[in-house]
């Protein structure tokens, strides 16, 4: 059900401030070692790739598979502060954005309808099933005959990924609805229509909420591997042009921002997700003083 | 003062007929929790069932609500046989029935909003219910957040907010602690005497029953649950819960039910630990 794991959710606001559950150093120290490991990597990376450290021949046959860590970090620069990665990064913000909420509203309404209809969901089941074993990202060449090469196609691929897993956490939420809590809504008077809206809605989004990180995820999955098969604009895109001319560097760049892009998200969505799910019980709840 | 009048010679606000209930259980057997049951709630009377564990004091209670249909008999409200969920009644559930999505405040408020009231109105109303059970304070407290006991006095108030005219309560204060619990129940005793609901009320501690009906119904242990005794309660009223326990009367009362009960509860006991 959750999706963070356990060293996130300690950077996440977690409630003992100073030092995350069940773990054995200080907040100060945890930084240091996410530093340290950060700059070994770069330090390794960056000796291997240097003729003089290592030996010319080889330093330059390395770069040309890993790139070079300074001209990796030139690049980014250089796009942020001439401003060319801006609308790539826009459309492949767009393209997931679009993909999550339609995504997310097939998902919640298919979900909503199959688990309230028994005979309906026995009658798609199989269809289901199969529809979610396929490996969807190969559907890519199909959106892109079907809706060209700009946003639409990516957005189709991204929405085949969302929905499967917003659907099957509002078919689960809403079969995990507590019985006792509909009789309690049904006793109060509630109609089938108020019984959608106050008992199975909230219920069916919680699991949607709580598996924000997974389907924000996916979208964005979608709309990167739909720019790369094939596209005019997006980062995705800008990767795919640097790996014709074998520009590796501009490559990394492009994973790097993607990365970067991908860890804002994750953190936007862990806020909503703290404001929309305040009545959820966690297991660590006291204040530490 | 006595209000133990014959039920008979009331207007019956809730009445079971013969009612058998019957469960699919594990390999296709069937188990028949209730057989034959037949018993009357009298026009605001206080009446109280009693038996012991697993003997399907809950199930009678959802037959009454309207929520299970009986195998075979029926459930009378107002002399109208019940079909669907029984209207005139509010149910206090012996498991925990808040929805976990909305604060105290939200719980007590809802059946007013399934209702029709506006929010605000219905806000209003429900922080004077939340005061009345002595949980002012607490609105903004989700379900989680709040003591088991809390969460009883909401559901509490969740019902009496609609002011139901007839009270399905299971179980309701078996999670006080005791000095609550009486309060609670001299509340309730007071709430009650003031528009005299019908009370059906489950419980299996028997001092409760007493202190709190009209009248005490002792159910058999199960299978086949059915009506093994019904005892008028003839102490005075209006009752302070914690000091008629000291009466002789309520002592007379109380053992020549647990008299009744107690093999009852010994056989209950044996079957759980077959
Ligand atoms: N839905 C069901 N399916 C199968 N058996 C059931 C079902 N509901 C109740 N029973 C059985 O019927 C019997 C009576 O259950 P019930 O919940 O009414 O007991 P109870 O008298 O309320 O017990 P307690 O005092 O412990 O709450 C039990 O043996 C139980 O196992
Ligand atoms: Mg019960």
């Amino acid at each position: 059900m959750s999706n963070g794991s356990a060293p996130l959710a300690a950077t996440r606001k977690a409630v003992s401030r100073s030092r995350p559950k069940g773990v054995a150093i200080g907040r100060m120290q945890l930084a240091a070692w996410h530093i340290a490991i950060l700059a070994v990597v770069f330090g390794v990376w960056y000796a291997l790739t240097t003729p003089g450290i290592v030996d010319a021949a080889y330093a330059n046959r390395i770069a040309f598979f890993f790139g070079r860590p300074l001209q990796v970090v030139k690049v980014v620069i250089d796009w942020f502060v001439s401003g060319k990665i801006y609308p790539h990064l826009a459309i492949t913000l767009w393209e997931t954005l679009l993909a999550f909420a339609i995504g997310s509203v097939m998902g919640l309404g298919v979900g909503l309808w199959l688990a309230l209809s028994p005979t309906a969901s026995a009658i798609a089941e199989p269809y289901i099933t199969a529809m979610n074993a396929m490996p969807r990202v190969i559907l890519a060449p199909i959106f892109a005959v079907w809706f060209g090469l700009g946003v639409l196609s990516k957005v189709a691929l991204g929405v085949t990924l969302v929905f499967f897993i917003v659907f099957f956490n509002v078919y689960q939420g809403v079969k995990e609805v507590s019985p006792v809590v509909l009789a309690n809504a049904r006793m109060l008077g509630a109609s089938r229509q108020q019984l959608l809206r106050s008992i199975y809605l909230p219920s069916a989004t919680s699991w949607v909420f709580s598996s924000l990180h997974t389907s924000v995820g996916m979208a964005f999955v979608g709309a990167v591997v739909g720019e790369y098969l094939g596209s005019a604009k997006g980062v995705g895109y800008l990767i795919l042009q640097a790996e014709g001319v074998f520009d590796i560097n501009t490559v990394i760049a492009g994973i790097v921002v993607l990365t970067i892009f991908a860890l804002l998200l994750d953190f936007v969505v862990t806020k909503i997700e703290a404001r929309l799910l305040v009545w959820r019980p966690r297991t660590a709840q006291t204040e530490s003083l | 003062m006595a209000s133990a009048a014959p039920a008979q010679a009331r207007a019956r606000a809730l009445a079971f007929e013969r009612v058998t209930c019957a469960f699919a259980g594990k390999g296709g057997e069937r188990y028949t929790a209730v057989s034959d049951t037949s018993f009357v709630v009298g026009d605001g009377e206080f009446v109280s069932v009693v038996g012991p564990t697993g003997c399907g004091k809950s199930t009678l209670l959802n037959v009454a609500a309207g929520l299970l249909a009986p195998s075979s008999g029926r459930a009378l409200v107002d002399g109208e046989p019940l079909s669907g969920i029984n209207r005139r009644a509010g149910y206090m559930f012996q498991a925990d029935a808040l929805m976990p999505w909305r604060s105290a405040l939200g719980n007590v408020s809802a059946g007013l909003q399934f209702r029709g009231m506006a929010r605000d109105a219905a806000a209003a109303r429900a922080r004077e219910w939340l005061a009345r059970v002595g949980l002012a304070g607490f609105e903004n407290r989700y379900p989680h957040q709040l003591s088991g006991g809390m969460r009883k006095r909401v559901a509490l108030a969740q019902m009496l907010i609609l002011d139901p005219g007839i009270l399905l309560m299971d179980e309701p204060f078996s999670a006080l602690d005791i000095q609550t619990r009486q309060l609670m129940e001299n509340e309730l005793l007071e709430l009650w005497s003031s528009n005299r609901k019908s009370v059906l009320f489950i419980t299996h501690d028997l001092e409760e029953a007493i202190s709190l009906s009209d009248r005490v119904v002792v159910l058999s242990a199960g299978p086949g649950t059915h009506p093994i005794g019904e005892f008028a309660i003839d102490l005075p009223r209006p009752r302070d819960v914690a000091e008629i326990r000291l009466s002789p009367r309520f002592v007379e009362l109380h053992e020549a039910i647990w008299h009744v009960l107690k093999s009852e509860v010994l056989k209950g006991y044996a079957q759980g630990k077959r």
